[in-house]
């Protein structure tokens, strides 16, 4: 059981978001000692996997061009080309956006954010659908558009991140299930990330579609 | 060949980080100047001397790395990036070319792990270098603007990018100690092993509840893949792949359920001005839950 000591440290650091890489390494090396393993053999562990597992770092070498594309109106182009989107309902727009969002992220693109898109862009976009097509917007509705922008970013970027062979996410797959002794490449992993993505596009789109069949219904009576 | 290239490519990310390196001890401003060059720098000598040095000296170079962030050494310096008329002009000018060099990458990556025997990671490796030459070509930029740009973003992602290596290690480390043996005794007095439903329901759930507690998918992962999913679930047969890239997911519906996602759920309900902070979080409940679902139903058709 005291070997589980390590897990508790995880745990605990994480929920108090203490500094996330000294929490890991110090549960590894809890975790080692209690395992009965000396502090050079733990050391030795530490520093063979660390450099065996450079490979899950290798966005590095992406940074210099996207820093070049970001400094050149990448987001911006993106922006005006979403903002030309001429969609009549907010269900739509959502929906729209979240299969751009969607394919961005299996492309490893960093077009998106609360901050860069959602709230100068789409959430702004969805509301205006709203009124545009039932003159008056309660206050709750427009709640209920703010929550349903917030999350269309989160369900793009996080079903569709794994689906890019270098994803961090995949790599830490490849790395863990390798440790386990079962060989497989990114590419395997990449493409079993696959069908998650669509079908989280297709769920997402339920979701936001029968927000505009409640709005319709609504405005019916 | 393959390995040879990826040694090259290590080299390549080395030189991103000495030069993060480099920045930081020339910015005099620098709010943590000595941290963040000593940290930069460790982590370039590891991705470029890695193979070479003993490795009792790299895990003393992590724990010096380790007690740097623990001790808020390493922090972003001062930020020179394009104002945003510029940005703004640029992008009307150069309009939809922008995006070549952003593709490049993704499809050199895929390309060249499905058509060559080099591998992913090779293929990312070229495509990011093919990309950096069309992309300076197309915005007419300097190769100084690229490395100090590159550099820049290297230290505003911060130390926490290199959580997934770091909880590799932990993973290594949490095996060699025998904590899944522990982990999977416990749970195999709930759930026979063997069965491969009530196994993958397991690992899926565990994924989730980890991920919705650290508020973290990949640190869940790595202890309950080796706790949970390996004994229960990829010892039955299987595929190691798919059944990898679901759990990761799945834990992701955790993510979408948890204030301790905070940047994730919590931040955006306070940037877009919600009445009920919690209310990007009750917003996801039904995605989230139909997409867990989902998930055992793809494992069991796809995965076996």
């Amino acid at each position: 059981m005291l070997k589980l000591i390590g897990i508790l440290i995880v745990v605990v650091g994480f929920v108090l978001k203490l500094d996330t890489i000294a929490v890991v390494v110090v549960a590894g090396l809890v975790t080692g000692l209690v395992g009965g393993l000396s502090f050079n053999e733990i050391l030795t562990i530490l520093g063979e996997s660390f450099v065996a597992n450079r490979y899950m770092s290798v966005f590095l070498i992406s940074l210099p061009v996207i820093a070049v594309l970001e400094n050149n109106g990448l987001r911006e182009r993106a922006a005006s080309l979403i903002g030309q989107v001429k969609a009549a309902t907010t269900g739509k727009i959502l929906a729209i956006y979240m299969a751009i969002r969607t394919v961005a992220s299996a492309l490893s693109l960093r077009l998106g954010g609360h901050v860069q898109f959602i709230r100068p862009l789409i959430n702004p976009m969805a509301v205006g659908a709203a009124e545009a097509k039932y003159k008056r917007v309660t206050e709750e509705e427009e709640e209920r558009i703010k929550g349903l922008s917030a999350a269309v970013e989160n369900y793009g970027n996080f079903y569709g991140q794994n689906v890019f062979i270098a994803s961090g996410g995949v790599l830490l797959i490849v790395g863990t299930l390798q440790e386990l002794g079962y060989d497989v490449t990114p590419l395997e992993v990449s493409k079993g990330a696959l069908p998650i993505a669509i079908i989280a596009v297709i769920v997402a789109a339920i979701q936001f579609f029968l927000f505009d069949r409640r709005m319709k219904g609504k405005s019916k009576l | 060949m393959a390995n040879l290239l990826l040694e090259v490519l290590f080299i390549l990310c080395g030189l991103v980080a000495l030069s993060a390196s480099i920045y930081a001890f020339r910015d005099r401003e620098h709010p943590t100047r000595f941290g963040s060059t000593l940290f930069w720098g460790l982590l370039a000598l590891i991705f470029i001397f890695g193979p070479y040095i003993p490795k009792n000296i790299v895990g003393i170079i992590i724990i010096v790395m380790a007690v740097l962030t623990a001790t808020r050494k390493v922090k972003v310096g001062n930020i020179r990036g394009s104002s945003e008329d510029y940005r703004q002009k640029q992008a009307e000018k150069l309009g939809n070319k922008i995006f070549i060099p952003a593709f490049m990458i993704a499809l050199f990556a895929f390309g060249i792990a499905q058509f060559t025997d080099l591998g992913g990671l090779v293929g990312l490796g070229i495509g990011a270098l093919a990309a950096l030459i069309i992309g300076l070509m197309i915005t007419r930029s300097k190769t100084t603007e690229a490395i100090e740009g590159g550099s820049n973003l290297l230290q505003q992602v911060g130390s926490s990018s290199l959580l997934p290596q770091i909880l590799a290690a932990l993973g290594a480390l949490f095996n060699a100690a025998g904590v899944g043996e522990v982990i999977a005794s416990g749970i195999s007095r709930v759930i026979p092993q063997g069965n491969i439903v009530l196994g993958l329901i397991a690992y899926f759930a565990g994924m989730v509840l980890f991920t919705m507690i650290m508020g973290n998918a990949f640190a869940a992962f790595s202890v309950i893949t080796v706790g949970v999913g390996g004994p229960f679930v990829l010892s039955q047969g299987a595929d190691p792949a798919i059944i990898g890239a679901l759990a990761m997911t799945a834990g992701y519906c955790g993510t979408l359920l948890t204030p301790m996602a905070a940047n994730f759920n919590i931040v955006p309900a306070a940037i877009l001005e919600m009445r009920d902070e919690y209310g990007v979080i009750k917003t996801q409940i039904p995605v989230a839950i139909a997409m867990f679902i989902i998930h055992i139903v793809v494992a069991l058709i796809l995965g076996f």
